[in-house]
């Protein structure tokens, strides 16, 4: 298991430098935008991690409520931690992309600021988490996952009907639209190699979730013996 | 003892509980009156900005208000351990919880009837669209915040720092409410457009989200 995860981590690294090559040297120019668009490649592939991060918490939670398992709690606290390290490099690196191609930092556009809400959720799933005392953590977590993944459909609505009601003057995107092949070659090696990135890291989370959790077992086991001796 | 029955006895204590002491009531009006004349300073708005700005205003010296209402709804059960009692009593759960809800939800109401009139006078409101729709607006939205609050404070309770966990998970999931409400009541105020679109959403949001707290608030209330 463990040679295997180790394997798994190096083919990982492999495929990020390679995804890397593709996406900065391989893929071409963009026409209008130039070089800064390359940012795309990163952009992307990290929204889409943390939409399956929060997906995963969200199914997690359920299966916590469901079978009070240890392990879907550890799972779904290492996909929601991870979830919130991609969502805040979608924020970062969205801004530097728009700064140059948009003009502005940020506009208060249904896509953006429903990543900002979604993100703004799950950094107080975590506080919860770390506020929450004892044994209870795992089912307010679990509770509080389910309404915050039940929640983003809601607050996309939302948003984009504030949105169309007042359009914005600085409206872009669109980036789907007509993809160039060999863009969408080194779009897709990149995907590959962040979700792999995304697997890695919330299977160590994951680990270190559960040792943790034999940790504290195993603290409670001797302080219950020593109190019997 | 049938689930109405528990409800209404739930409810009943509540309100005779805040009928002698009106701590909740007493506080949540002082604190919204201070956000009122705050903002006042803060912006010095004319009678037109002001009809621009007051659906916001409104809506966050209430949802301020009500969470100050809220941190006390579960806070009083801690003591004597009430709320253990509840839990090994064959009394249903969620009858609990929406005797809260309806504790909470008219205290909010009371508080915005209070209300009302004084963001009238303070910023010279007049509505050029119907007023009813801001009652129909009021009502749902105070519902969404007071669903969400209250299941939101009996999670915040089995925390560490109570009170200031509440609205850190609370804000968050309301967003989409607090931007339906605040929409609603400024197009109805201006009468620029209609809120029929923010009132469906409101709808939506409190059924959804009241099946969501009736579901979950069982294990919540069992949690070790």
């Amino acid at each position: 298991m463990k040679s295997l995860s180790i394997a798994f981590i190096v083919f990982t690294l492999a495929l990020l430098g390679f995804s890397t090559y593709q996406g900065l040297f391989v893929a071409p120019t963009e026409q209008t935008m130039g070089d800064v668009q390359r940012i795309f490649y990163y952009h992307v592939p990290s929204a889409w991690v943390a939409g399956v991060c929060f997906f995963v918490n969200f199914l997690a939670s359920i299966a916590y409520l469901w079978k009070r398992s240890l392990n879907a709690d550890a799972l779904a606290a290492a996909s929601a931690e991870v979830g919130v390290v991609f969502c805040t490099i979608v924020l970062i690196t969205g801004p530097i992309w728009a700064r140059p191609v948009w003009g502005i930092w940020w506009t208060w556009d249904a896509r953006l600021t429903t990543t900002l809400v979604l993100w703004l959720i799950y950094v107080s799933y975590l506080m919860l988490r770390r506020f929450a005392a004892g044994g209870q953590t795992q089912v307010l977590a679990a509770a509080l996952g389910i309404f915050g993944f039940v929640d983003v459909p809601i607050v996309y609505m939302s948003i984009r009907w504030f949105r169309t009601q007042h359009p914005s003057p600085v409206m872009g995107g669109g980036e789907n639209s007509g993809l160039d092949p060999t863009m969408l070659h080194a779009f897709m090696w990149n995907l590959l190699a962040f979700t792999c990135v995304g697997i890695v890291l919330v299977a160590t989370r994951y680990r270190l979730q559960q040792l943790e959790n034999a940790v504290e077992a195993e603290h409670a086991q001797l302080a219950l013996e020593g109190r019997a001796r | 003892m049938s689930h109405v029955d528990v409800t209404k006895a739930t409810l009943m204590k509540d309100l005779r509980m805040e009928w002698r002491s009106k701590d909740a009531i007493n506080s949540m009006l002082f604190f919204s009156l201070l956000v009122v004349v705050i903002f006042s300073f803060a912006f010095n708005p004319t009678a037109e900005q002001s009809r621009l700005i007051a659906g916001g205003l409104i809506w966050v010296a209430f949802l301020f208000a009500a969470v100050v209402a809220l941190n006390q709804t579960w806070a009083r059960e801690l003591r004597n351990q009430v709320l253990d009692a509840y839990r090994v009593s064959p009394a249903p759960p969620n009858a609990l919880l929406l005797a809260k809800v309806l504790g909470n939800f008219l205290f909010v109401v009371i508080l915005e009837a209070l209300m009302a009139p004084l963001f009238v006078v303070f910023y010279q409101l007049r509505s050029v669209g119907p007023v009813w729709q801001l009652v129909v607006i009021a009502l749902l939205g105070t519902w969404a915040l007071v669903v969400n609050g209250t299941f939101f404070a009996a999670l915040s309770i089995r925390t560490r720092s109570r009170e200031i966990m509440l609205p850190l998970i609370l804000f968050p999931i309301s967003i989409p409410a607090l931007l339906a409400m605040v929409d609603a009541t400024t197009s109805v105020l201006t009468g620029e457009s209609t809120p029929d679109f923010w009132i469906k959403l409101l709808l939506v949001y409190d059924v959804i989200f009241t099946a969501v707290c009736l579901l979950l608030f069982e294990s919540v209330l069992n949690a070790e």
